[in-house]
């Protein structure tokens, strides 16, 4: 995209910038919620899901959109005016700058920073003031007790996130993305270079730990206390209605979305197919189709655990996340330190 | 119902010995008992010592397990009851005279429990005489805890007071309700809005002749 | 109260209180929490208010009476076949368990007893009720813990038993299919065969219940411990069904003295669980649905051939008199308190269900969890509104 865009106008430029960065924010999204939440999560439960609009249903989400559009826009009574207001845009401005650190091939990125995973973990947890804005502006026992659990929760996980990447990391060498796609392109595992150095067989503790906090972090089940349907109504979001609920909504998908890409990304190679050049221009056109792949297989993983497992309670994901993965990632960085010196 | 039939002289023998501790325990409190063959048992006590009979209940006859407590108003409904009648008496009548059920009565309202022993597996009624202006009586709580709701169930429908319950207020009812629906002399609003067009419509039963409907 | 469970409560509540002591040393404020009327968790419209120090609940209060439709002040005004189509409405879930002790209490004090055909037909058709109503338990307890997929099957299988019985009696959730002295109608042809294979499909269901959610790591976590009821609170309390087994307490009336059901004749067993917890509750409920499927397999190959109705009355007037039946329904001891006057209408109908008594011990229950232990203990006391509220 750079080498494209070097010879653009700044406006043009800027504007194409724009729209890819909505496509790769809406376009994840929109087909984890039509492929996992309606159809897969309908199969899994001897159900078809929607079936009427459009081929197989396929058009459902643009109805989905329509309806959420047309209702009315609540702002309850007693609610902070315009804390509640502004709080959805908080949780989507995290989700749209998570997505600038990922490259989707050798020359297509938005920012190449040094920093650049550092970057990505750090923005991620804007999204926790959003939701305690929401929660807190709504002037509901419900909004706040989920707001305050889910903030909890966020900084509980934070934590094994980060840590379960500093292995990758580590092996690496580098905090650039861009630079650890390539390390896993040129890696060898025994001296053998046939499909480059996927971190996963050798992080693969580091992954499991990333894909917990991951769910934890988008408050999914078993994590989803912060909305616990049965007990707080829906939490943080109670609420919420028409285009503000659907933000909400578009930002826990597209967060999902752009986790798993970050995930397939230090984990499963990023755009990089076994066999071929990394530096081939041809990555820049299939790259970005390789890493939707790879982002459908791990977001395949956290949609399953989603639509099976009961949740936990409040202290028991604390003591998760405390006592066995945190003590459990950092065992993984002391291995992978030492195996990195002695190797 | 073989099996009732050989269990019967025991079980008998279990309510037998009920009654006889009760008595033995209450003795003039015992007004009345009953007990019919295998099947069930009453016993009426007066209203002084209806606590008292919980507690020789539960602590000697093994009665731990709470079923309901629940009351009865034997007055004849003023608005009437028989299905027959094709529309509702638009007006109370004088109620007629009162009959009482099993181990008898004799003021309008009694009181109506029933415990069970969850090993022997044998049930008691108990009942006990109400006063009519101002019916009291003790609180079951202390000895069943799960008495508390029913005898706020008991309170608001009938207007009964329970002696010593911590929290009498209503259950079902709005807070604001007046009356106690389920006295007898407490109209069926929706009965005398519109009248029951009686029994009609029945259906005919196997193996008897359609022609026999001239009763409605 | 005794000094014994007295100490237990306290020793329960010491428990729960362990983790968060942290918030009696700093001063706080409580905050008082209204959990319906309408509310996902309360299968219908129960409020409870809770009053909670962060997320541990201090004192929790149900409020009913939102569904209350005085069904026993409009039994005095109905006949006693008419009765029937009211009470099929309390638990809604297991309509014609419902039916049943009303039925018998009224067969009781008009002598009449129903035909052998009749009372076995009774009994499939009143475990086949307790399957239609606990299946769906079993699939909503995984709802109230977050897993949402457990319901969908529960209410997948449970369609084929509501056919069933629909085949029979012509109504899905209210058969109304009961008379006094015997049954509507016979069984249609072919039922017998297709029933044995939909037992099958609820054995297969009960298998992948106890895969899917009881042997879950995490539903364990949640369940195991939670909510104990001591037996003696749960006697004192007067709960009943696999509330009251759960907690080590051996009595079932189907077994234990249940007149005019013909469990006496089948080889089943009464399930029962020494924990009193969340957990056990659910295991015990489950093990039920097994045996319930156990029960019919036995009937149907033991249905006598007869009539299934006995001779009665053109017009039914029932002797003046009083009885009591109960029977082991569903949600547990329901039982009819019938007192005749000798007229087409009962004098009075004291209708004991048996969820009012199951969750008049939430406010002992309850104090002390945590906001999700309210949801899952409620769900796994397992009530149905029209059951508490009549």
């Amino acid at each position: 995209m750079t080498l494209i865009l070097a010879e653009m106008a700044y406006w043009q430029e800027t504007s194409i910038r724009l729209l890819v960065g909505l496509a790769a924010v809406l376009l994840p999204a929109g087909t984890l919620v039509y492929l996992f939440l309606f159809k897969m999560m309908s199969f899994m439960q001897s159900r078809l899901g929607p079936m009427e609009a459009g081929p197989y249903g396929s058009m459902q989400l643009l109805a989905e959109v329509g309806k959420f559009l047309q209702k009315e826009d609540l702002v309850p009574r007693a609610a902070d005016r315009i804390v509640f207001k502004l709080a959805p845009f908080v949780v989507l401005i995290s989700t749209f700058l998570l997505v600038l650190v990922i490259p989707a091939g050798p020359d297509l990125w938005f920012i190449d920073v040094d920093t650049g995973i550092f970057l990505a973990l750090a923005v991620s947890s804007i999204s926790v003031i959003g939701i305690l804005m929401a929660g807190w502006a709504s002037a509901s026992k419900y909004s706040l007790m989920g707001a305050l659990r889910a903030t909890g929760q966020l900084i509980a996980y934070e934590l094994p996130l980060v840590l379960a990447v500093v292995g990758v990391v580590i092996q690496a060498g580098t905090l650039n993305v861009q630079n650890i796609v390539m390390a896993q392109a040129t890696g060898e595992i025994f001296g053998y270079g046939g499909i480059g150095n996927p971190f996963i067989f050798t992080q693969f503790v580091g992954f499991a730990i990333f894909l917990i906090a991951v769910q934890a972090e988008l408050t999914q089940p078993p994590f989803d206390m912060p909305v616990a349907e049965s007990e707080l109504v829906t939490g943080y979001l109670t609420e919420y209605s028409g285009l503000r609920f659907l933000m909400f909504f578009i930002g826990e998908f597209a967060t999902a979305g752009i986790f798993s890409a970050l995930a397939a990304t230090l984990f499963l190679g990023g755009w990089y197919v076994p066999g071929l050049d990394p530096t081939d221009g041809l990555f820049n056109v299939i790259g970005p189709a390789v890493l939707f792949a790879k982002m459908l297989l791990v977001a395949f993983l956290i949609f399953w655990f989603r639509f099976t497992y009961p949740r936990f309670r409040e202290d028991q994901l604390q003591k998760l996340a405390w006592k066995v993965l945190i003590p459990l990632s950092l065992i993984n960085i002391v291995i992978t330190g030492v195996l990195k010196v002695v190797f | 119902m073989t099996e009732e039939e050989t269990a019967a002289p025991e079980a008998d023998a279990a309510r037998d010995a009920l009654v006889a501790t009760l008595t033995e325990a209450l003795g003039d409190n015992l007004v009345a008992s009953e007990v019919k063959a295998g099947v069930d048992l009453w016993v009426r006590v007066t209203s002084q010592a209806w606590v008292e009979t919980a507690q020789v209940l539960r602590n000697q006859c093994g009665m731990k397990y709470f079923n309901f407590l629940s009351v009865i108003d034997w007055l004849p409904s003023p608005f009437g009851r028989d299905m027959d009648a094709q529309v509702d008496q638009p007006d109370p009548v004088e109620p007629g005279e009162m009959t009482w059920g099993i181990t008898g009565g004799q003021t309008r309202f009694q009181m109506l429990a029933r415990l069970h022993d969850p090993v022997n597996h044998v049930g008691i009624n108990i009942k006990a005489d109400l006063d009519d202006d101002q019916p009291t009586i003790d609180s079951w709580i202390t000895v069943y805890p799960g008495a508390n709701w029913h005898e706020r169930e008991a309170a608001e429908m009938f207007g009964v007071h329970f002696t010593g319950h911590p929290n009498l207020t209503k259950l079902y009812l709005p807070g604001a309700f007046e009356g106690n629906p389920m006295r007898k002399d407490f109209p069926l609003l929706a009965r005398r809005v519109k009248p029951w067009p009686g029994l009609v419509d029945v259906e005919p039963l196997p193996g008897e002749d359609d022609d026999e409907t001239e009763a409605s | 109260m005794n000094k014994a469970t007295d100490t237990q409560q306290l020793a329960y509540i010491a428990g729960q209180a362990a983790d968060a002591r942290v918030n009696l040393e700093i001063e706080t404020e409580g905050m008082t929490l209204n959990i319906g009327p309408q509310h996902p968790a309360t299968h219908g419209t129960l409020r409870i208010i809770v009053k909670l120090d962060g997320e541990q609940v201090i004192a929790a209060e149900p409020m009913m009476g939102y569904m209350h439709r005085g069904y026993e002040k409009l039994t005095e005004v109905r006949t006693y076949p008419q009765v029937t189509a009211l009470i099929n409405r309390i638990d809604w879930l297991g309509s014609f368990a419902n039916e049943v002790p009303f039925i018998q209490a009224a067969e009781n004090l008009m002598e009449v007893e129903a035909p052998p055909r009749a009372q076995w037909i009774r009994t499939a058709l009143f475990e086949m009720s307790r399957i239609a109503n606990v299946v769906l338990f079993l699939g909503d307890m995984g709802v109230q813990l977050g897993a949402v997929t457990p319901v969908f099957f529960a209410f997948r299988d449970r369609e084929f038993i509501l056919n069933q019985i629909e085949a029979v009696t012509g109504g899905r959730f209210h058969p109304n299919f009961n008379r006094i002295g015997g049954l509507k109608d016979d069984l249609p042809k072919g039922w017998i065969e297709e029933t044995r294979g939909v037992l099958g499909r609820i054995q297969n269901f009960c298998d992948e219940i106890e895969t899917l959610v009881a042997g879950n790591e995490i539903f364990q976590a949640r369940t195991r411990g939670i909510g104990i009821i001591p037996a003696d609170m749960g006697l004192a309390y007067g709960l009943s069904g696999a509330n009251i087994r759960s907690s080590g307490v051996d009595w079932d009336i189907r077994r234990d003295g249940g007149i005019g059901l013909v469990h006496n004749e089948l080889d089943w067993k009464v399930w029962t669980h020494p924990d009193g917890d969340s957990y056990a509750r659910f295991w015990v409920r489950l093990q039920e649905v097994r045996e319930s499927c156990i029960m019919i397999e036995q009937i149907l190959d033991g249905i006598p051939a007869g009539p299934v109705m006995a001779k009665v009355p053109r017009i039914i007037k029932v002797p003046a008199g009083e009885s009591y039946v109960e029977t082991e329904n569903p949600l547990g001891v329901m039982g009819y308190y019938i007192v005749s006057q000798g007229d087409l209408t009962p004098f009075r109908v004291k209708i004991r269900s048996a969820s009012f008594n199951n969750v008049s011990i939430t406010p002992w229950l309850l104090k002390g969890v945590y906001v999700p232990d309210v949801v899952s203990i409620l769900a796994s006391l397992y009530f149905i509104l029209g059951d508490i509220d009549r």
